[in-house]
């Protein structure tokens, strides 16, 4: 019993995401009068799959990068939407106007962006300046920025190759079976070498003689993590395969994860954010670590500027407004504290999902446009409130 | 004799693992000035915290009573509405606000809607006369030095209609000039029958100004000397704060000292914010191999910013001396290069400066070394990392449930060992230890003394920077007294005492 409430307590969001899947599925399949899970309209069905991941995909991508900014001391940046902007008006102006390989295009594209990152990182780590307020100037910035380049017009079509390299999907081709073979093939191996790596840990920790997890725990997990992958493989199979942008999206969760998680900077951010003075104090260059953090938006804003300009196939002037907020919002909702030096690249892509379900599965209900942020305003308080009270629970006892 | 003004009967007050305040009595005759003296932590403060209502009542037991009433007070605000006032040693006044504006902040003159501005700058103005500062009311705080600022405080205490003045420390950061003013003021204020409870290090100011003085020494009250019933001369009060016998607190050692390992030279550090203050001027020390070293002082004297300043300029500005490690000369730019050069500075706030209370002990262990537990050093070797964890819990015998628990729910004591777990992973050779026993039992203190003389065994230099005298002078081999930034005194164990290192602080401020 005390086993399963702690399993809770420390995945509680991924608990609230599963319960809310859940409603929505219900309610759907009542609405529709359709078998639960896999009729149509169903979030899990192979195109809103699909779709769940293309519209939210840079969130995830600006969640990632929000989060190493919220774990050097609640910091937030402001700015993301507006880079978001003004990336992907220099995109366009490379790709459209002037005809650029797209290659070296979004390359360059990627170190405006980190460029744009260091600049405010600079006054914030080594001037000092409140991040808050150093990042609403970048947002206005750079959003005034882009307008005036872009002379407050869109930038469109994109080559077809740039297009394809974010919107195509693995394998490439229009025949069915291969395609949910391919997807299949591509699930299970990816099962396979997490069934490996969990084994040599094991082995290795065995070997040198260091505690391990229990074991039934270790197949219940590995069991359960498996079954999702295969779910969704066979899901995106029965669809077009797997889209380029997961296994982009894959890739920097697992880049940024295993920072945060098993490198020495990544241990600093936590260190810094949970007390400041004495990281500094153990040796911990803290205006760095800041820097970095913020120079990293950066980059990050730059990749999900190339997500957004392809999904839309247009360098717009509006998408990117408001960005800031869903990747704020999802690392709170996902356990960041508004303090810092708690919270997990996990944790954030989770709150980004859950954002993501709960803007479809509104949409798909017909829900009121202004209800449905009445509503995801109201989950961000509540995600913030339970982590204050966890905490100043903590402390009491 | 009349009825006194205030009696604090039986007071005693806990704080966990220690016990601050032991049934003592403390009572003050109208119209007197009257001194409270002690060591640092001899519980002068806390006594002042619990008659202000900063400890409420409840939160002590005893009884206070005021004019001959027994009082309780809630919050400061009962206290002050009593007209009893205390000025803190560190000063609460707003840099950014007029001198006004501090005088009457919590006791807004006009109505809760509208703010009085002519009511409050005649009334600053009267009551900045009364204190001789001539200053405008209109003045920021920051503008004016500290001795002023003291006089200002004094100015807001008389706003209140003060009848019991408490001063804590008073001319701790003042100098002579300023002092003698203040003293001054306080003998005028009692010719008009103010009463005042003067908290004082400075014995001499201590005999030339009270009627009475109380000694407070461990959390309980030693005696009351009267003027003109009892000598109150320097040497008699300083007999009776520290006159106490040192017992087998203090676990024993061989000593087996080596070369020296550290030396600081002509070491003159400037404070980062006020341009031009010395707090550490032209001091030398040295350490050597095996060998335990005091710094003994009193608040303020100068010993944690000149630790911080030779651990990588962690602390101050203008740094200039020269450093030598183990004869070779060298620089230490960053805190990283001291660590490196195998120093380490286990800092006396360990909650606010020392650990990561929202990590586990894990986290807090190898935080200050994590390049021993990593591969190519940078990716963080868990499991290892896990054995540290356990092995170093074990050798400092920290009490937690496990390495995964999160360092906030230790207690004092566990968490000072966390602590020294923690810099004894980064494997320094020399260790400069800022207060390693404050606030914590006397079980856990003995502990930690039996890790010092542990790691001297290993050859290793611990400096000690303490207030508890005894404690400097039953762990160290030599101890030097330092003062008002400088070192005034250097004593081998043999020399050491308690009256000796009293008499050369106290004949140093003198003559300053």
């Amino acid at each position: 019993m005390n086993r399963v409430t702690k399993f809770l307590s420390k995945n509680a969001m991924l608990v609230v995401l599963v319960l809310v899947l859940l409603f929505f599925e219900v309610l759907i399949s009542l609405k529709n009068s359709t078998p639960l899970f896999l009729g149509n309209g169903s979030l899990l069905q192979p195109a809103n799959l699909t779709n769940l991941i293309r519209q939210n995909g840079y969130v995830v991508i600006l969640a990632t990068g929000m989060l190493m900014c919220i774990l050097t001391g609640g910091n937030i940046d402001l700015s993301v939407g507006s880079i978001v902007i003004l990336v992907g008006a220099f995109s366009g102006f490379m790709m459209v106007n002037w005809h650029w390989n797209p290659y070296l295009s979004i390359l360059l594209c990627l170190m405006i962006a980190t460029l744009l990152g260091a600049w405010q990182a600079f006054w914030i780590a080594y001037v000092r300046i409140p991040p808050f307020v150093t990042t609403l100037a970048g947002m206005l910035v750079y959003r005034g920025l882009a307008l005036v380049l872009m002379d407050s017009k869109g930038i469109s079509p994109y080559p077809e190759e740039f297009i394809n390299l974010f919107n195509s999907f693995i394998p490439n081709t229009t025949d069915p079976g291969a395609i949910l073979g391919v997807s299949l093939i591509i699930g299970v191996a990816i099962c396979a070498l997490l069934i490996v790596t969990k084994i040599m840990s094991r082995l290795s920790k065995k070997r040198k003689g260091y505690a391990m997890e229990s074991l039934p725990l270790m197949l219940v997990k590995t069991i359960v993590i498996c079954a999702i992958i295969l779910f969704v493989a066979w899901r995106l199979g029965q669809n077009k395969g797997i889209p380029v942008l997961l296994v982009l999206l894959g890739a920097v969760v697992f880049i940024y994860t295993y920072y945060t998680q098993n490198t020495v900077p990544g241990r600093y951010l936590y260190a810094m954010g949970g007390n400041e003075k004495a990281a500094r104090l153990s040796g911990v260059n803290t205006k760095k670590m800041m820097f970095f953090a913020y120079t990293n938006m950066g980059f990050l804003a730059g990749i999900a500027a190339m997500v957004s300009v392809a999904r839309f196939n247009q360098a717009s002037t509006v998408a990117g407004t408001g960005y800031e907020m869903d990747a704020i919002g999802s690392c709170f909702v996902g356990g960041a504290s508004a303090y810092g030096g708690i919270g997990t690249v996990g944790g954030a892509v989770i709150g980004a999902i859950f954002f993501g379900v709960l803007n479809m599965g509104m949409s798909i209900m017909g829900t009121n446009a202004s209800l449905q942020d009445v509503i995801k305003g109201l989950v961000l308080l509540a995600a913030v409130i339970f982590d204050v009270l966890s905490k100043s629970r903590k402390q009491a006892a | 004799m009349g009825e006194p003004l205030l009696r604090m009967e039986g007071i005693t007050k806990l704080f966990p693992g220690a016990k601050a305040l032991d049934n003592v009595t403390f009572s003050v005759l109208p119209g007197e000035i009257h001194a409270l003296v002690g060591e640092n932590g001899a519980g002068k403060s806390t006594l002042m915290n619990v008659l202000s209502g900063i400890y409420p009542f409840g939160s002590y037991e005893g009884e206070i009573f005021y004019e001959g009433e027994a009082c309780r007070f809630g919050r400061i605000k009962d206290s002050e509405k009593k007209g009893i006032v205390i000025i803190h040693q560190e000063l609460a006044l707003v840099p950014y606000m007029t001198i006004g504006e501090n005088m009457f902040l919590g006791n807004e003159q006009g109505g809760a809607a509208r703010i009085n501005w002519d009511a409050t700058y005649n009334k600053a103005a009267e009551y900045l006369k009364i204190v001789g500062l001539s200053e405008s009311p209109h003045t920021l705080i920051k503008d004016i030095g500290v001795g002023k600022q003291q006089l200002v405080e004094i100015a807001k205490a008389l706003a209140k209609n003060v009848r019991l003045l408490i001063l804590d420390e008073p001319t701790a950061s003042l100098n002579e000039d300023d002092s003698q003013n203040l003293l001054k003021l306080l003998l005028k204020f009692k010719s008009e029958g103010m009463t005042s409870i003067l908290i004082s290090h400075k014995l001499h100011e201590v005999e030339q100004v009270a009627d009475s003085i109380t000694i407070l020494r461990d959390g309980a009250t030693i005696e009351t000397l009267v003027k003109g019933r009892d000598d109150i001369t320097e040497p008699r009060i300083i007999k009776g704060m520290v006159g106490r016998e040192i017992s087998d607190r203090y676990p024993k050692r061989e000593s087996n000292i080596g070369g020296v390992t550290l030396e600081v030279k002509d070491w003159t550090v400037y404070h980062p914010l006020y341009i031009g203050r010395k707090v550490c001027d032209k001091v030398n020390i040295s350490v050597r191999k095996g060998e335990v070293v005091g710094i003994s002082g009193l608040m303020g004297a100068g010993r944690t910013e000149l630790a911080m300043s030779v651990f990588g300029g962690s602390y101050g500005a203008d740094i200039s001396g020269e450093l030598f490690l183990n004869g070779k000369p060298i620089q230490l730019k960053s805190i990283r290069s001291a660590i490196a050069n195998k120093l380490a500075y286990v800092t006396e706030d360990r909650k606010n400066d020392g650990l990561v209370l929202s990590q586990t002990l894990r986290v807090n262990t190898t935080l200050a070394n994590l390049q021993r537990t990593s591969r190519f050093g940078w990716i963080i070797d868990k499991d290892q990392e896990v054995r540290f964890g356990g092995e170093y819990k074990e050798r400092l015998g920290v009490k937690a449930a496990s390495i995964e628990q999160h360092a906030d729910n230790l207690s004092g004591g566990n968490q000072q060992k966390l602590l020294l777990a923690k810099w004894m992973f980064a494997e320094p050779d020399i260790l400069i230890l800022d207060e390693p026993t404050r606030g914590i039992d006397v079980g856990a203190k003995y502990e930690i003394y039996n890790i010092i003389n542990e790691l001297v065994a290993q050859e290793k230099s611990v400096l000690l920077i303490s207030s508890d005298m005894p404690e400097l002078l039953g762990m160290c081999d030599r101890i030097y007294i330092m003062n008002e930034g400088k070192i005034v005194g250097e004593l081998s164990r043999e020399e050491a005492s308690q009256e000796v290192i009293m008499a050369a602080i106290l004949q140093s401020s003198k003559g300053a």
